[in-house]
């Protein structure tokens, strides 16, 4: 019987024919990535499966903002030397997990990733079948290596047409999520001509986002412009066995995406699913603060467009504008770019790479009555601070260019400039 | 009843997609487990954890859960809450409740089947719910999963098996 892409991974790594829909296999993880909020309860295994299918990243709460996760630090660094574990990105060289699986070709095509932080379906992007899994879990398959996934349906979606100049992935994700609403306990898979015209890191955006319409996987399949970056990130084409779908496969639905048609979205605060409109139909708010970072949107091209936008112009009076780079690898190549000093001179804060305000942990939280524009993950209550606080959700080009004029604005007003210059 | 899967409690019950930052708010995650446990529900339901008693079963609609890995269940655990029920759950956050040693069920329909603090009986392994004279028949939940919460959870089954020192069953 034909399979869909993630049925193919989760077959190759239970090491069966055949997988499909409803079952339930016990699957060989080939990354698991712990990180730092997993150190705080810390019980160090009697012995581990495999030091070089894991890897440490220090990403959520760094540099540390309480003791008690200072106190973390020392057990991660102890673990990672006592048990070999060599890609431990610690404080200096760390980043957001799912950035530094990127950066590292951490996550390949056709395998399976598996990590505490629920956006780890990001690395779908790459053809990898990914997901959060928690922090016990990760213990689990820490020392034995493997662990059980009960196989959902799956929704395609065919894109056509060609992503227009300032609409990204971001947009693409909340068309969908206003569109369609939840995909509880189904995998997304992203196909079709269109797909060419999505560059890397808009894909990751995408599969990032998943997880916010309740989705299991999210995968794209291992195209030229997939191998290309991996290929650039240490990854060669020998190193990996891309899955792709059946022709024939069964699909809970086939959606198709016309890109051409779209234009920049907004989520409404509270959820994505069936809160997301284009920008021409949601309404002007006063905006406090605008946050572009996180693993979704703190990407080098989501500083670059927002360092297009803002260059020569300055943050309105009376909303700050945050940034945070997805890594210290970002961090050092938006700095040498110049994309750092341009959002500086803009009145940007740029911060250092943490996940920080996207989870209203520190580096940016919100007090009651405030509005926020984001470009991170999640826009529910309470997420970034007081829960008294509206957290609306667009792309970085949006939020960049909401900044500039203190209310939610289409940003293509701002980058027609750019572009006819 | 006495079967070892069959659990019996007064309901606490939650609409749709009530999300892990409702229940686990950021702020929280800077306390331990015991004081991290005060704050469940600190804005949808105030003073909810001063209600909620031993035995009881919080029971809610679709999408339950969606949101962070946070582990909310170990915090339903310290609150003596004894089962999750609902009409769907996020993936994540059903894997969530189960390695934490939290018996969860999909019940189709359960916020028809009874209203809050009514009594409500589900089994787990045979795949039922029943409140008063009606009972739903719901998918059970497989061997594998009762195995794990039979040990009290992923981490106590992993020192049974040898991969975490006895200290390790605590957490």
């Amino acid at each position: 019987m034909p399979m869909t892409m993630i049925e193919k991974i989760l077959a190759r790594s239970a090491g069966l024919e055949e997988v499909h829909a409803g079952d339930t296999v016990v699957a060989e993880v080939d990354m698991n990535v712990l990180i730092d909020l997993q150190f705080a309860g810390w019980v160090t295994p009697l012995r581990i499966a495999d030091p070089e299918r894991t890897a440490i990243v220090l990403d959520h709460a760094v540099p540390a903002p309480t003791v008690r996760d200072a106190d973390g630090g020392p057990r991660a660094r102890r673990f990672a030397r006592d048990f070999g574990i060599d890609r431990f990105f610690d404080v200096g060289r760390h980043g957001i997990c799912h950035q530094v699986i990127a950066e590292n070709a951490l996550a390949r095509p056709g395998q399976v990733l598996t990590c505490t932080d629920s956006h780890t379906c990001a690395a779908g992007a790459y053809n990898t079948a990914a997901r959060g899994i928690g922090p016990a879990e990760v213990v689990g398959v820490l020392c034995t290596g493997r662990t059980w996934f009960t196989v959902a349906p799956t929704i395609r979606y065919e894109l056509v047409g060609e992503l227009p100049v300032g609409v990204g992935g971001k947009d693409v994700f909340l068309h969908i999520a206003g569109t369609w609403g939840d995909a509880t306990n189904h995998n997304l898979e992203f196909g079709g001509e269109g797909l060419a015209s999505v560059p890397m890191n808009e894909r990751r955006t995408i599969a990032t986002q998943a997880a916010e319409i309740s989705a299991d996987f999210a995968t794209f399949p291992a195209d030229d412009v997939c191998r290309r970056f991996l290929a650039e990130h240490g990854a060669g084409p020998g190193e990996y066995e891309p899955a792709d779908p059946d022709p024939g496969a069964t699909y809970a639905a086939v959606r198709t995406v016309d890109l051409s048609a779209l234009e920049p979205h907004v989520a409404r605060p509270g959820s994505v699913s069936g809160n997301a409109v284009p920008i021409s139909q949601v309404e002007t708010r006063r905006l406090d603060q605008c946050f572009i970072g996180s693993c979704a949107n703190g990407q080098l091209d989501d500083l670059r467009i927002a360092a297009e936008i803002l260059a020569g112009r300055t943050v309105a009076e009376g909303v700050r504008l945050i940034v945070t780079p997805a890594s210290q690898q970002v961090y050092r190549d938006a700095l040498r770019l110049g994309y750092l000093g341009t959002l500086a001179d803009a009145g940007a804060v740029v911060t250092n790479s943490t996940c920080g305000a996207c989870f209203g942990y520190h580096m940016g939280v919100l007090g009651a009555g405030e509005v926020c524009l984001t470009a991170s993950t999640r826009n529910f209550r309470g997420r970034m601070g007081s829960p008294d606080a509206e957290i609306y959700m667009a792309s970085s080009a949006t939020v960049a260019a909401s900044a500039v004029a203190g209310r939610p604005v289409d940003p293509r007003t701002l980058l027609d400039r750019e572009h006819s210059a | 009843m006495t079967d070892r899967w069959t659990i019996t409690g007064r309901t606490w019950v939650v609409g749709d997609s009530v999300d892990t930052d409702a229940m686990y708010p950021g702020y929280a995650m800077k306390l331990d487990v015991p004081e991290a446990a005060r704050h469940v529900f600190y804005a949808l339901r105030p003073r909810w954890v001063d209600e909620v008693a031993p035995g009881d079963i919080v029971v809610a609609g679709r999408n339950f859960g969606i949101g962070s890995s946070r582990p909310v269940a170990a915090l339903m655990r310290h609150l003596g809450v004894a089962a999750l029920v609902a009409e769907e759950f996020n993936s994540l956050f059903l894997r969530n409740a189960i390695n934490n040693g939290l018996p969860a069920l999909t019940v189709p329909g359960v916020r028809d089947l009874v209203s809050e603090g009514e009594e409500l009986t589900v089994d787990l392994e045979h795949g039922w719910a029943r409140a008063g004279d009606r009972r739903v028949d719901v998918a059970p939940q497989p061997p594998m999963v009762l195995d794990i919460l039979a040990a009290g959870g992923l981490l106590p089954r992993l020192v049974a098996d040898g991969y975490l020192p006895a200290e390790g069953a605590a957490s």
